[in-house]
């Protein structure tokens, strides 16, 4: 690594250029109905951020005069809308993608389509985002589209969200209006499970709360936009931490017959070398010889990294397997059921439906349980469903799948449908509950884990990093047990006391650590059932 | 739990599309075009694959304009990995004397570029290509799936992508069909170059400032790499230090003045750049939708 800079700073600016400051990444999107100003809030955004190179605002002031619905003054929307058809009718037709960081944060943000045929592309960017803005026209208050759009959004599980009313500028920027929108917000969507939803007046055109606060707005007190995507709370659920390491296998590469290693990207938990793993689903149980990751060797492995894992045993393993922990409670199943979105113009087709869930692609069934009206969010009886339908489903595939629910791992709860016979993308998902189908294996047990290995996991004081912090809480859990036995024995004066009581310590202040943990761990997980995403429908 | 560095996150994702490429793909092909996006994507590959070589061919399509020094940069990477590299020049357009002075920037883009690539994307059958196109470099671009769906005749339908939901790549196409597929797509121009920093990855040295016989010609510097370059009455050869933000033909691709000579140092000018890099690229002035037409038409 040069001197000069490292990977652990890496940011980029507001002219596109490496700011070291940089610290977080933001990944976010705009929704809402059609002509909300979506996309000139983004234009807005970059342009006031001085996101937009000089060449591109050229552009601009040309593209303005000539497509622009904004007379001879810029129109910030043309800065995204980049497709020949979206400039020529002025609307956007597919996700945009645009990079820009303040001092304070990176972000790439997707801007969406509004209109209800372009619904797959809002959920193509809606997948991914931390956080979603929202936007409403406060002369026209929440649309269906809007209920639409926060409802894909709760699905696919992002539960921050940003309400920005905006066009203030053409109601006087009038607080009643805007109480009154925030107000039924709140309510209509409040089965949604978003944990803050924060209402904000703006005005994309004139830019009023976007970066800077405005003059026009006295009575409100919070945050421009701009600096509560700043600062806002992208911490993932105490549940990614505790969650036990599960590995998808992407790839098996062995170019020689000297090597053999299991690629992919850790989905979640965090791996080290000498642990002990299963192959699921055929339940194989082998021990982890090595990590290979972008830099060479390494003694462990988080979500996201992608590694490539070598097993101490030849062990029959493929692109769709799973590697876990053994112990991991995963049980593959062929049945679950969940909800999707409807993509295409065609009703399903149970007979050609394919499934592809992390990296495998197998034949199932559908079968559509209800519809979800987007407008109330109940539930009608149904057995099929239109283009942009969203409703529960059950699936059933051929052979048991390693599934769990979305809101457990998205990972290994995401999924898609494609139709085996025209090759497009139907629908995308997410499992609410795997059934226990009879294709259900044995469970995974612990009871593989070597001995050595179990132990030295008891007595270290948290999941550490590496082996040598491993050794080091285990050294010490030992001497402060030791130093406690050589007390007792000063104070008893008995050689054998002080012995008992110096391995009791050791034995029980470990035991009893393990068993907090697990309740902890357990803890979370409960309280990662409350937040069912799209919970309470 | 270890936090990824933005980085660190970039470089998984990119590694995790290569691998969904070899793993789903019958033949697919790396599009090595000698850039430092094409520099980066190779590191990414071989480190993919690691310590096997990337399970694909690079690609470079050779319009006979490339600065001499890109050629012999690509040879040498080329042998010191030990990568099998094809070579595809369009013939057709070589014998009817398509060049940038003859028929202009937008000809011979089409011959010599789009056409040249879809005729070695035919001969050899590759149903996938891996580029190193990113979504920041222009406004269609910003439009683009990871994994990019062309017809048989390799045109691009932008107001029909597929939708694209999470990494759940739909990888399936039809005969004749391809892919596109961009594995930097998140990466910007800044994350390029921090990451060529971080790795120590070699990069063509024409995108170091030094001394270079350039001349004023369309209001930016061109650097008359051979002697097929004629000069118009009226205009001189300087020599100045400058420096490339892009690589491509060299009648087409300008040159900034610059005293960068080093790594951090391109990185601060960056930082204080007002401009785009594809300011440089004659090719991308040629009319407001000139990117999104080239792509549908089949260019890269
Ligand atoms: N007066 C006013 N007009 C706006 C505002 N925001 C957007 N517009 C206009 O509303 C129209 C639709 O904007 P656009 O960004 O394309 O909407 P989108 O469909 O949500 O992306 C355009 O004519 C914009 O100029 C605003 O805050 N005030
Ligand atoms: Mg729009």
């Amino acid at each position: 690594m040069s001197a000069a800079l490292d990977l652990h700073h890496g940011g980029y600016s507001a002219a596109g250029a490496l700011d070291v400051r940089a610290p977080g990444l933001l990944r976010f999107i705009t929704c809402g109905s059609v002509d909300d100003g979506k996309s000139t809030l983004i234009g807005r955004i970059l342009h006031d951020a001085g996101a937009v190179p000089q060449d591109q605002l050229d552009n601009l002031e040309a593209d303005s005069r000539r497509f622009g619905t904004q007379g001879s003054a810029p129109d910030f929307a043309l800065l995204v809308d980049g497709l020949a058809a979206e400039r020529e009718q002025g609307i956007t037709i597919d996700v945009a993608y645009r990079y820009f960081a303040t001092p304070r944060r990176a972000f790439i943000v997707a801007d969406t389509p509004g209109h209800e045929q372009y619904t797959r592309n809002m959920a193509t960017g809606a997948t991914g985002a931390d956080l979603a803005v929202i936007l409403v026209d406060a002369r026209k208050g929440l649309l269906p589209q809007t209920l639409r759009h926060a409802f894909i959004v709760s699905l696919v599980g992002v539960r921050r969200v940003v309400v920005a009313v905006n066009k203030m500028d053409l109601v006087g920027y009038n607080e009643a209006v805007f109480r009154e929108i925030e107000r039924a917000f709140h309510a209509d969507t409040a089965t949604l499970g978003f944990i803050d939803a924060v209402v904000l007046p703006v005005s994309a055109l004139t830019g009023d709360n976007v970066l800077a606060g405005s003059p026009h707005t006295p009575w409100y007190e919070g945050p421009t936009l701009l600096s509560h995507l700043e600062t806002v709370d992208t911490e993932s659920a105490p549940v990614a931490q505790v969650a036990p390491f599960r590995l998808p296998v992407q790839w098996v590469n062995r170019p020689d017959p000297t090597f053999r290693g299991l690629s992919g990207s850790v989905a979640s938990g965090t791996v080290r070398t000498g642990d002990a793993i299963t192959v699921l689903p055929s339940g194989t149980a082998s021990t982890v010889k090595s990590i290979l990751g972008p830099a060479g060797p390494q003694q462990s492995a988080g979500a996201g990294e992608a590694v490539t894992l070598c097993l101490a045993d030849e062990v029959d393993a493929s692109r769709g397997d799973m590697l876990v922990a053994a112990g991991d409670r995963l049980v593959p199943s062929s049945r679950f059921r969940g909800r999707l979105l409807w993509m295409s113009t065609n009703p399903p087709d149970p007979a050609n439906i394919l499934l592809r869930v992390h990296n495998v692609t197998a034949p199932a069934i559908l079968t559509v349980n209800d519809r979800i009206d987007i407008e109330t969010y109940e539930r009608h009886a149904a057995e099929t469903l239109p283009l942009n339908g969203i409703g529960h489903v059950t699936i059933t595939s051929d052979r048991p799948l390693v599934v769990d629910p979305y809101w457990r791992d998205r990972d290994l709860g995401a999924f898609i449908l494609m139709d085996r016979v025209s090759d497009e993308t139907v629908a995308l998902g997410v499992i609410d509950a795997v059934e226990a189908g009879p294709a259900g294996r044995e469970r995974a047990t612990g009871q593989d884990v070597p001995l050595r290995a179990r132990v030295l996991r008891l007595l270290a004081p948290e999941p550490p990093a590496s082996a040598d912090r491993l050794a080091e809480a285990v050294v010490w859990r030992l001497v402060i047990s030791a130093l406690f036995g050589v007390i007792v024995m000063v104070l008893t004066g008995s050689l054998a006391i002080g012995f008992a009581a110096g391995l009791a310590d050791a034995v029980a202040r470990t035991l009893l650590r393990a068993a907090l943990r697990d309740l902890l761990a357990q803890i979370q997980l409960r309280r990662g059932d409350v937040h069912i995403d799209g919970s309470g429908i | 739990m270890i936090q990824l560095t933005h980085l660190q996150k970039l470089e998984a994702e990119a590694i995790h599309v290569l691998r969904e490429v070899a793993a789903t793909a019958q033949r697919p092909v790396l599009l090595y075009s000698i850039g430092k996006d094409s520099a980066v994507l190779l590191h990414l590959a071989m480190k993919a694959f690691h310590p096997g070589k990337p399970p694909f061919p690079l690609l470079h399509v050779d319009t006979t304009w490339k600065f001499r020094e890109m050629i012999a940069f690509r040879d040498r990477r080329v042998s010191e990995l030990g990568l099998e590299l094809i070579v595809h020049v369009n013939a057709d357009g070589v014998a009817a004397g398509v060049n940038p002075f003859s028929v202009g920037s937008r000809v011979h883009t089409d011959v010599m570029k789009t056409q040249a690539l879809r005729q070695a994307l035919d001969t050899h059958g590759f149903d996938a290509a891996i580029g190193g196109a990113r979504r920041d470099e222009e406004r269609s671009r910003a439009k683009e799936r990871i994994f990019s769906l062309r017809s048989a005749g390799h045109r691009w339908d932008p107001k029909g992508q597929r939708p694209e939901p999470w990494r759940l790549f739909n990888t399936r196409h039809k005969p004749g069909e391809t892919f596109r597929v961009f594995p930097l797509s998140n990466w910007t121009e800044a994350d390029v170059w921090a990451y060529v920093a971080a790795e120590n990855i070699s990069v063509v040295p024409l995108y170091f400032a030094a001394p270079r016989p350039v001349v004023q010609r369309d209001g930016t510097w061109i650097m008359r790499d051979d002697n097929r370059m004629e000069l118009r009455p009226g205009e001189t050869l300087e020599t100045r230090w400058v420096r490339f933000r892009t690589l491509g033909c060299y009648p087409l691709t300008g040159a900034v003045e610059s005293r960068a000579t080093t790594l951090p140092a391109i990185i601060e000018e960056m930082r204080l750049s007002r401009w785009s890099e594809r300011q440089g690229r004659l090719i991308d002035s040629d009319g407001a939708a000139s990117m999104e037409q080239k792509k549908q038409e089949g260019y890269f």
